[in-house]
């Protein structure tokens, strides 16, 4: 080959980055259409899934509406750990509130955010609390969520069921190794105390804010 | 195409000479994170096998397009790209295994066995055998995964198939030892995977000497391995 038909090293350059740049177009492209194209069968499953979720919350006797549909936004809300405007359902029971459902998020999970739905009465009491989307450890954090918990009859998660501050005072508001009062299984301390303390935040908030929580039906 | 002596060697290499997890000790950092019970091992194989066979077979068919120089980013770009579409997809039109495989999946981005066996294997090699190479490497991960996992639920807690329900509802896991076995932490927490993973490394070296030894040839060099996570 003759030396001038020799690729300069700019050449080369301008060559290579320009290939680099349309693999990038063609596979964000990819990408993007599949996102598209995928958005809104996840969308609805995760709709699916919310309801699920909110039904294993709160016993079936304590509502008779629809909760979808009764669902308010809140504003960011920093006592509950969201950042972004989350959904807060209301139940009602022949017309009055009976309970709240908040979406709540613990922003120091072992890695990364722990959502939750936690679903409080209108007596202060806290219904239930389900752990809906999370990346904990599989196997040593995810007993956190009842599916994954060994514990088949009392899991983990339902020691929060029917706790309220009137029960249980803030300070015993931890897991035991902080001197709480909530169980914790050995060598995974950090999920369970940021559920612990998610939690706890999020019941306070609720009660300071009870009333206007549960007259946002009307 | 692809004759059966080829598929036959892919195949001892991937299972046993290369195996990804015991010899060439690659992907620890989310293999021993989630081998803490056998149905987990086995779920991030099953993903792993999809996503290696797809990866192998787009990379080698587009391995003529790709210049050497820039071929780490581009097999990079191509594997995530190629883990988000299955993420995506599986989310969109298998929920059900979603719910199962999903969060098993993203940990696969960060498994540098797949960009391993890229490089190695699908940017020289024809799509098909790329695509066995793949989907054989993700099934010697299986039966490795599936045994360190199998050991650390086994010791640490003395159950096997603990998270069956989740696949067939009706199923339930199996107590293998007595109900009141105290449990061995230590197996389930990473160090006891390093430890079990050493063990069942040294198994395979002393299984290979001594059929190397009946065979009345010089005993093979263990396999220097250059782990990564």
């Amino acid at each position: 080959m003759p030396f001038s038909k020799e690729p300069t090293a700019a050449g080369m350059a301008v060559r290579t980055a320009l290939i680099l740049f349309l693999f990038v177009v063609a596979f964000t492209t990819v990408l993007a259409s599949m996102h598209a194209l995928t958005a809104p069968a996840i969308q609805a499953s995760a709709a699916e899934e919310e309801m699920r979720m909110i039904k294993e919350t709160l016993p079936q006797a304590l509502y008779d509406n629809d909760l979808l549909k009764d669902a308010k936004e809140l504003p960011a809300t920093a006592e509950i750990g969201q950042d972004q405007p989350s959904k807060v359902y209301l139940a009602t029971l022949q017309g009055k509130p009976s309970a709240i459902v908040l979406q709540v998020v613990a922003p120091d999970g072992y890695s990364g955010k722990i959502r939750m739905l936690v679903a409080v009465r209108s007596n202060g009491e806290l219904a239930g609390v389900r752990v809906t989307q999370h990346k904990e450890t599989p196997g040593l954090g995810d007993y956190i969520d009842p599916k994954k918990d060994k514990n088949k009859t009392r899991p983990w998660i339902s020691q929060f069921d029917g706790l309220s501050f009137a029960k249980r005072t803030e300070k015993d508001w931890a897991v035991k190794k902080d001197g709480g009062q909530f169980d914790a299984n050995a060598g995974a301390t950090v999920t369970p105390r940021a559920v612990v303390k998610a939690v706890r935040k999020a019941l306070r908030w609720a009660e300071a804010n009870r009333e206007q929580l549960l007259a946002n039906s009307k | 195409m692809i004759t059966w002596a080829e598929l036959k060697t892919i195949f001892q290499n991937s299972n046993w000479n290369q195996n990804p997890c015991i010899v060439q000790i690659l992907g620890l950092c989310p293999l021993l994170a989630v081998s803490t019970n056998l149905i987990n091992g086995v779920m991030l194989a099953l993903a792993t096998i999809i996503v290696m066979s797809l990866s192998g077979f787009v990379v080698s068919l587009l391995r003529h397009l790709i210049p050497y120089e820039i071929r780490i980013p581009v097999f990079i770009l191509i594997a995530a790209t190629l883990v988000t579409v299955v993420d995506l997809s599986i989310n969109a039109f298998m929920h059900e295994m979603y719910l199962i495989l999903g969060i098993f999946i993203p940990l696969i981005v960060t498994n540098c066995i797949v960009l391993a066996r890229i490089e190695a294997y699908a940017a020289k090699q024809k799509p098909l055998h790329s695509l066995f190479d793949g989907a054989f490497m993700g099934m010697g991960l299986l039966w490795t995964l599936g045994l360190l996992g199998g050991l650390r639920e086994l010791i640490g807690g003395g159950t096997l198939f603990s998270g069956i329900e989740s696949i067939v509802p009706t199923w339930t896991a199996l107590q293998i030892l007595p109900a009141d076995y105290p449990g061995f932490m230590l197996a389930i927490l990473p160090p006891g995977a390093f430890i079990l993973l050493g063990c069942m490394i040294a198994a395979k070296n002393w299984l290979d000497a001594r059929a190397a030894a009946q065979a009345k040839l010089p005993p093979p060099e263990p396999v220097a391995t250059a782990g990564c996570h």
